[in-house]
């Protein structure tokens, strides 16, 4: 096996015990750092040598590590998930940083996710908005044929562009209003544009905007920063989507 | 009702009066550009020719407008007060994609114009600020009847560096403030898609541009000297 070069990073965390503590930076040395590792392997590493030597290890929310299930969630040098284009923190790699680097470390930002712990935010706002009208309500009952409902290939198409969400919340991480459009957004269009959303549509999209304002949630001035944060690039195009259903709900 | 009181509503009361806003000052440019001689008898006639409007309607008119201003500064400042606390702390690098220096600063670039406003109708519309020079107390022949000298209030006013100055600065900002705001009036109306939202941005900024050239073109060729009373 070839011997990989090595960088040495400074790390300057974002530290806070619980919601109440004001929290506060903490500077770290990751040693042994290979291109190979992926910034949450890296944090392992660091976290390693914070256990070995007696210390609290940085807490950060995480799961799959394939870039699909949304849980992680850091705000890497200012930017929701690192700033590679779609990309998540999970799937970002130390390749893309230099022996010597300097990286700041912080959770997401937004009145609406308290953090919980170091890198940990609460995203509960999120499954409120989806619990205000991001379903459908339909019989269950035996399994219908496929394609008894047709749905033309491009609306088909715009429907799962949308529904790429991964409700990560960096759309509301990179929102200088802590603004939760984009996800909303992309809930509303994904239902909205297939045929067995539309009987509800006026009544999700009241409902779902009216749980965003209810949690704190910022308003949008359509700044797109979400859709740069965004790691599955969902296009702002779901938040006029969505203002488009809003104002064709208020003469439904 | 949710247009007054929820988040996209509220979005919505903002575009549609600034958009108005955006409609009366283009027509105001056109009005303003007879000043170079394309209309018979100058700014004056055009002035004569508003005047001359039925009283009931300058009067509705000028209260709609007001009526507009009030709602957008109203609601601008709230969303404006709602959405700084949306981030309660800031990161500690900023990193900036697409918003924008006239995107961040909309309420500043929106306060600046609403104490210009205030000024520019003190200055020519109820000309309290320089009433040496007021087309109302001056008037000149024009078409065997006497009109005020608006060309000769403007051309005075302009002939002042500190004046000539406030105006090209207001316009500057007023550029500013329409390159987001135009641009954002389709978006949160929902009339644009991924593929035209980046020729709406461009347009939107061009139209601003647009404006800015032509309105500053009044005062800058009265200061220079090329356009005379």
């Amino acid at each position: 096996m070839s011997e990989h070069k090595t960088m040495t990073l400074t790390l300057i965390v974002w530290r806070q015990k619980n919601a109440n503590d004001p929290g506060k930076f903490e500077t770290y040395t990751a040693k042994e750092i290979t291109e190979h590792h992926s910034f949450l392997e890296m944090l392992d590493v660091v976290n390693e040598d914070l256990i070995n030597t007696g210390k609290e290890p940085i807490v950060f929310d995480h799961d799959c590590r394939e870039g699909i299930c949304g849980m992680c969630s850091q705000v890497i040098n200012g930017a929701p998930h690192g700033g590679q284009d779609r990309t998540t923190v999970c799937q970002l790699h130390m390749r893309k940083f230099k022996d010597g680097d300097t990286i700041y470390i912080e959770p997401w930002r937004a009145r609406a996710f308290p953090i919980v712990k170091d890198l940990i935010v609460d995203r509960a706002a999120l499954d409120t908005i989806i619990q205000a009208g991001g379903y459908t309500s339909c019989h269950t009952g035996g399994v219908p044929d496929g394609n008894t409902i047709m749905i033309p290939k491009p609306i088909a198409e715009e429907a799962t562009d949308a529904a790429e969400c991964i409700g990560c919340g960096a759309c509301v991480a990179g929102c200088p209003n802590g603004a939760a459009m984009l996800f909303t957004g992309a809930k509303v269009s994904q239902l909205a544009l297939l045929p067995q959303g539309r009987p509800e549509a006026a009544a999700r999209v009241k409902n779902m905007t009216e749980a965003m304002k209810e949690c704190g949630f910022g308003n949008c001035t359509n700044h797109y920063e979400c859709q740069v944060a965004c790691p599955k690039g969902v296009n702002v195009k779901f938040i006029a989507r969505m203002n488009r259903e809003f104002l064709k709900a208020q003469f439904a | 009702m949710q247009l007054l009181t929820s988040s996209i509503g509220r979005k919505i009361v903002m575009a549609i009066t600034g958009q108005a806003m955006v409609l009366f000052a283009v027509v105001h440019l056109l009005g303003n550009s007879s000043i170079f001689g394309w209309l018979n008898g100058g700014i004056n006639a055009y002035a004569e020719h508003l005047h001359s409007l039925p009283l009931p309607i300058i009067i509705a008119f000028r209260l709609v407008m007001l009526a507009l201003v009030c709602i957008h500064i109203w609601f601008g400042i709230q969303l404006t007060i709602e959405n700084r606390g949306g981030r309660p702390r800031q990161y500690a690098v900023k990193s900036v994609q697409k918003a924008t220096f006239a995107s961040e600063n909309m309420i500043w670039t929106g306060c600046l114009l609403g104490l210009f406003l205030v000024y520019h109708l003190l200055h020519f519309t109820f000309q309290v600020t320089n009433p040496e020079t007021s087309a109302l107390q001056h008037l000149v022949p024009l078409h065997d009847q006497m009109v005020p000298n608006v060309l000769g209030m403007v051309v005075a006013g302009f002939s002042n560096f500190f004046v000539a100055f406030i105006y090209a600065v207001a316009l500057v900002v007023l550029f500013l403030h329409l390159s987001h705001g135009i641009q954002s009036f389709f978006q949160t109306m929902g009339w644009s898609c991924d593929k035209s939202q980046p020729i709406i941005v461009k347009l939107g900024t061009l139209v601003a541009l647009v404006m800015f050239l032509g309105y500053v073109t009044i005062p800058l060729t009265i200061f220079a000297g090329i356009l005379k009373g």
